[in-house]
């Protein structure tokens, strides 16, 4: 996952959602289908208990006057089969030999792979080896052809039929187990666990086994079914004995009788059909409420506009980019609104350098990526205007900011690394965004991405532009980022922390380059940073945000002089306190900070 | 890169020794049956023994695999007990059929799921809703169920297709379509269930990657942004599901086969299992392992080959 674009936005959605998080348990009996599908699993096991009770008829009884009668016949609610077998009896049997087998396959799959898995995932070594090993060697066995193949071992009794196939599902349990073994393992609290005298046996019951019970929980709903379907598959082939009734076996027997009887087949198939989507489906509302919302699908779009925003007043003035009263909130998982702008109003003036500061969710951001109409989909505009030399971009659609994008407003990233496609070389990456600028034919865009990479400071060029991002330094693909962005000459560079993510040493490199293109292109910078030692170093004017809202604003002397707002001279003051003992650049900790906890 | 691929070879080729002789092991337990089997119910306890003596079958059960290897290093995979064929061409004779089933629904079943996968992510909305309907439909049912229905439906009451049989693509091409038609369908409607939520979730990750962002801050086409780079960097994951999707349609094929009377590898399996026709039984373990685990090396090859990072060559 990408970390850096996490940080902030997430921060800044999440942190209005104050309805408190139910148990899992309480999610689930909330979700009718939950409930619903629970329910017919309940009444299904409980008929198959209840057999010997509620039927008439023992299910391999069969009586010449039965064969083939109608449903309704007195004794025979659902009719009789051509061998003169009580249906409804056959099939509250066969639930039985459905629920058995199902539990079976799944609890041995369960108990091999959570035992495994716990043991290869928190032992590193040779015992992680050699659990890895036995369970690729499983997962080289033909599955289903196995069961076939040993047919003669197990003389087709479903029991040990499913014992097997249990073992050969355990794999899928085992590498969920194991991951989050070595991930549980490498947290803190086992280390600190550990360091305190606990024996492992206690550590994987206590503090692993918490983390793995869910996904496992979920994936044995998801056993069940397919261990289910398995044994249905194989009954219908005719395997093991006729003396069990099951669902295949009776598919089977009203396929074969289809043209006398066509319900004879309807009853059994739609019996196995209930029973394997209730539990595919509990599965699904089990891993919802297990393990919260999936990710969304979003379409690649631009935010989008309330109506009713005020219209740009369309006098274009001095300024570059003009933003007035812009609101803008995300929908809450709860169904409630979270506001994180609210009434931002701010200009960036030509060549010039703006800083944008503040704590971790006060909007600075979302303020940035606001004029690139690059937020995340879900975003709404409320209210407000930004303006691109008096030219309204709120509103516009992505194929319309396209052409903005790249050309007059380009966007340095804070993390370097994750910034560049990790499946395309550098020179690739910088060609297209050239070319979709320039519109440059691919020879000339290639090399103006070499002229490119040269300016910004690259060593070596040629190497860098046939590399692919893991084989360059993290200051390096930064420079590389930079190339990208002032590749057409933009009149306005949004850079977002550009430097947060660097070594120290190169930090002051990034700012020299990113100040003699500036001087060189004549371009603004909108400076988005919590190190004020940024700004010091090269901002014109600063504007503090704190809560979505714009605090102060003013030329950088004066407001690290005399500043106006208490949050903007408790900002300060915390880095004076801080600078003594740190060595590395101030940053922000403000009281009540709406950090990520 | 060749030391890798030889690396992989020998330890495909243990796993095939260990899996064929666990295999033998245990089916060694139920070799006295195969004789009474062989010679029918009129055999008396003198026949059942001499064959037994004939077939090998009265020594230890390490001589006999060993036996069987030697011949199987020699290119002689034995012969059926049943029908005397060679073991190498009666099964190669079946493969086809499943082959064929199985090769067609998959490029099927990657086509749709690839374009219902990146469509459901890139555009979300209605288009997601269906993807997700149509995952979910594929896995409420087992496939027999799915099976049965289409044969009832489509070829017993509206006789569109054969209900039964096979007719081989050299044969008749047309009538060929008509014969795997159906048992694609199912193929494709389990496979698709599968991948397509593969696809699907891979994507989504993807598009929200930082360097989708980077990339449309630069004003790179969305239409570029999902087909060249987010589908590139989900194509690795996308062919390890599709690998698995291949074995399973293989394995999965066995019933399949059985509900559409198709004379394939599952039904052959099947029959020469009920029979306890060992020199078959070995020979099919022996091909299904080498298949699993040939795709699984051209799978890490291709993914190698994918992944910049990982890249051997």
């Amino acid at each position: 996952m990408s970390e850096a674009q996490a940080t902030e936005t997430e921060t800044e959605t999440e942190a209005a959602d104050t309805t408190p998080r139910r148990s899992a348990f309480g999610r689930l009996i909330r979700d009718p289908q939950a409930v619903i599908t629970a329910t017919i699993l309940v009444v299904i096991v409980l008929l198959g208990l209840l057999a010997p009770l509620i039927a008439q008829h023992d299910p391999n009884e069969s009586a010449l006057s039965a064969v083939n009668v109608d449903p309704g016949t007195p004794g025979y609610l659902l009719g009789g089969d051509q061998s003169g077998r009580d249906i409804f009896a056959r099939l509250l049997y066969s639930i039985n030999t459905s629920v058995l087998s199902g539990l079976i396959g799944m609890s041995v799959a369960v108990a091999v792979g959570l035992t495994f898995g716990l043991i290869g995932g928190y032992f590193g070594g040779r015992t992680r080896f050699a659990t890895e090993w036995l369970f690729n060697l499983i997962m080289t066995f033909p599955g289903l052809l196995l069961l076939i193949v040993l047919l003669p071992v197990t003389g087709g009794d479903f029991r040990a039929t499913m014992l097997i196939f249990g073992v050969l599902l355990a794999p899928g349990v085992y590498r969920i187990v194991r991951n989050l073994t070595v991930g549980a393992r490498n947290e803190l609290y086992v280390d600190a666990a550990r360091v305190s005298g606990l024996s492992s046996p206690r550590i994987l019951r206590r503090q692993v086994m918490p983390t793995v019970r869910g996904p496992v929980i979920i994936s044995a709903a998801f056993l069940t079914g397919s261990a289910i379907g398995v044994q249905a598959g194989l009954a219908f082939l005719g395997l093991g004995s006729t003396e069990v009734p099951s669902f295949g076996a009776m598919i089977s027997d009203g396929f074969r009788n289809y043209y006398v009887d066509p319900l004879q087949f309807v009853w059994p198939a739609a019996f196995l059909g209930v029973l394997t989507s209730a539990l595919v489906l509990f599965g699904n509302s089990l891993r919802d409420a297990l393990e919260g919302a999936r990710p969304k699908a979003q379409k690649i779009a631009t935010p989008r506009v309330e109506a009713g925003s005020p219209a740009s007043r369309g006098e274009a003035g001095e300024a570059l980019v003009q933003i007035e009263g812009l609101s803008l909130s995300y929908p809450t998982p709860s169904g409630g609104v979270k506001d994180v702008l609210k009434g931002v109003s701010l200009e960036i003036r030509p060549g010039e350098t703006l800083g944008l500061v503040g704590e971790s969710g006060s909007g600075k951001s979302q303020t940035a990526f606001s004029v690139l109409g690059l937020l995340p989909p879900d975003a709404v505009v409320t209210s407000g205007s930004i303006r691109l030399e008096g030219r309204e971009l709120l509103g516009l659609r992505e194929r319309e900011l396209i052409q903005v994008r790249g050309r007059a407003i380009a966007y340095v990233p804070q993390e370097p690394m994750s910034n560049l496609d990790p499946s395309f070389t550098i020179g690739a990456q910088l060609v297209e965004g050239i070319r979709a600028t320039s519109g440059l034919p691919r020879a000339a865009a290639g090399k103006r991405a070499m002229e490119l990479l040269d300016h910004v400071g690259i060593p070596d060029p040629k190497r860098v532009f046939s590399s692919y991002p893991h084989q360059i330094s993290g200051g390096m693909a930064q420079r590389v980022l930079i190339a990208g962005a002032v590749a057409s000459r933009p009149r306005l560079l949004i850079a977002d922390e550009p430097t947060t993510a660097l070594d120290v040493t190169i930090q002051a490199e990034i700012l020299d380059l990113l100040r003699d293109l500036q001087a060189e292109m004549g371009m603004a910078i909108l400076m988005v940073t919590h190190n004020f030692g940024v700004v010091a170093d090269i901002c014109d004017r600063i504007a503090v945000m704190q809560q979505g809202r714009i605090v102060e604003t003013g030329e950088v002397e004066a407001v690290f002089r005399e500043p106006q707002h208490p949050y903007t001279r408790m900002l300060l003051d915390s880095i004076l306190d801080e600078s003594h003992v740190r060595t590395d650049s101030p940053v922000l900790v403000a009281p009540g900070a709406e950090g990520p906890r | 890169m060749l030391q890798y691929i030889l690396r992989r070879l020998a330890t495909a080729l243990v796993l095939a020794l260990l899996v064929t002789f666990f295999v033998f092991w245990l089916l060694s337990s139920s070799f006295d049956g195969v004789a009474a089997s062989i010679l029918g119910p009129a055999a008396t306890p003198e026949s059942i023994e001499a064959l037994q003596v004939q077939l090998g079958l009265d020594r230890s059960v390490v001589v006999q695999y060993f036996d069987w290897l030697g011949g199987v290093l020699t290119g002689d995979f034995g012969n059926s007990y049943f029908t005397s064929e060679p073991v190498a061409q009666a099964v190669g004779s079946r493969l086809g059929v499943t082959l064929s089933l199985v090769l067609v629904a998959l490029a099927i079943s990657v086509v749709i799921s690839v374009a219902l996968g990146v469509l459901a992510a890139s555009r979300a909305g209605a288009v997601d809703r269906l993807s997700q309907a149509v995952s979910l439909t594929g896995h409420l049912f087992p496939n027999l169920l799915i099976a049965i229905v289409l044969v009832v439906v489509f070829a017993v009451n509206l006789g569109w297709f054969p209900a039964t049989g096979y007719t081989p693509l050299t044969e008749n091409p047309g009538r060929w379509a008509l014969a795997i038609t159906l048992p694609v369908i199912v193929l494709v409607i389990n496979g698709i269930a599968n991948m397509a939520a593969q696809v699907r979730g891979t994507m989504i990750g993807e598009l929200q990657k930082d360097y989708v962002r980077t990339l449309r801050s630069r004003g790179v086409a969305t239409r570029s942004i999902v087909y060249r780079h987010a589908l590139r960097n989900a194509a690795s994951p996308a062919l390890v599901v599709m690998s698995l999707e291949f074995l399973s349609m293989f394995g999965g094929a066995l019933i399949i086969e059985n509900v559409f009377a198709l004379p394939g590898f599952g039904s052959f399996a099947f029959n020469s299992a009920l029979r306890g026709d060992v020199p078959v039984i070995l020979g099919i373990t022996l091909f299904s392992v080498l298949l699993v685990v040939s795709i699984n090396l051209l799978t890490d090859l291709i993914n190698g080959w994918l992944n910049p990072k990982a890249r051997l060559f």
